[in-house]
């Protein structure tokens, strides 16, 4: 399952990105994916492997092919995210405010 | 797609509401996370126009600016209602809103008990369209601050 710091790995290569965010539009096939991008689809599937891995997209197979798309727990983990982002932002705001109120 | 719990976190602060208030705001960079910039340069200083319709964004040490939102709702010293407008594909998207509620409530003197709530999150996994829907939408969140009562106490309350 996902992790915040794997997605942001995942997330943290350009490639990966805009994988992430053509599939975001709608679900696509490897080959689909690879037209679209200056990689190979060898690439493309190495690609496919990590975000899956990180929990932000899923695939169904129809007939011979793969789909991706999005997996809606992605979203969970930006929660998380965001969970851990605004506890250690408002400990340092807390801090900021109680530093000035001792000057 | 269902409902996303929203992020909810309270802190006492040893200041009053309106010192609090101008802390959060107008001096954001104080205290804004360093590590969790966006851009792709470092960045130099954290900003947020202290009115309605202002915007909230980060200055970089190459000179770009990275939005991260603007001020929907200015009210001091006692709400701030913010509009966090980076996407799950962590770029800035004017069409993409969720919302960063902040009160100040006066508890004791020179004690503030600040409360942030982050709600909408279910919007980072919405398409464009849906979103848009979404933000239309009278529904949504709201009436959530009952939960509050389930926060845990502050993290680096006064010591």
């Amino acid at each position: 399952m996902a992790n915040a710091a794997q997605c942001f790995a995942a997330l943290g290569d350009p490639t990966r990105r805009r994988i992430f965010e053509r599939l975001s539009r709608h679900p696509m096939s490897v080959g689909t994916l690879a037209s679209g991008l200056t990689v190979t689809r060898p690439a493309v599937s190495q690609h496919l492997k990590v975000l899956r891995s990180a929990g932000l997209v899923a695939e169904r197979t129809e007939g011979t092919r793969h789909v991706y798309r999005l997996d809606p727990r992605g979203v969970q983990v930006m929660q998380a995210y965001l969970e851990r982002f605004w506890s250690q932002a408002l400990a340092a705001f807390v801090k900021a405010a109680n530093e000035e109120d001792e000057a | 797609m269902s409902s996303v719990e929203a992020v909810r976190k309270q802190v006492l602060v040893s200041a009053s509401a309106e010192r609090a208030f101008r802390v959060f705001t107008a001096e954001i960079d104080r205290w804004w996370p360093r590590a969790h910039h966006i851009g792709t340069s470092p960045l130099k200083r954290a900003v947020l126009e202290p009115r309605a319709g202002g915007r909230w964004y980060a200055l970089c040490e190459d000179g770009s600016e990275c939005d991260t939102g603007k001020v929907l709702t200015w009210d001091p010293p006692r709400r701030l209602v913010l509009g966090w407008q980076i996407t799950a594909q962590w770029k800035f998207d004017p069409s993409f809103l969720t919302e960063v509620e902040v009160t100040f409530t006066p508890n004791g003197p020179k004690k503030t008990l600040v409360q942030l709530e982050h709600r909408n999150l279910e919007r980072f996994g919405l398409e464009a369209a849906e979103l848009r829907k979404a933000i239309d939408s009278p529904e949504g969140w709201g009436m959530l601050l009952a939960k509050y009562a389930e926060v845990a106490d502050a993290e680096g309350g006064p010591r």
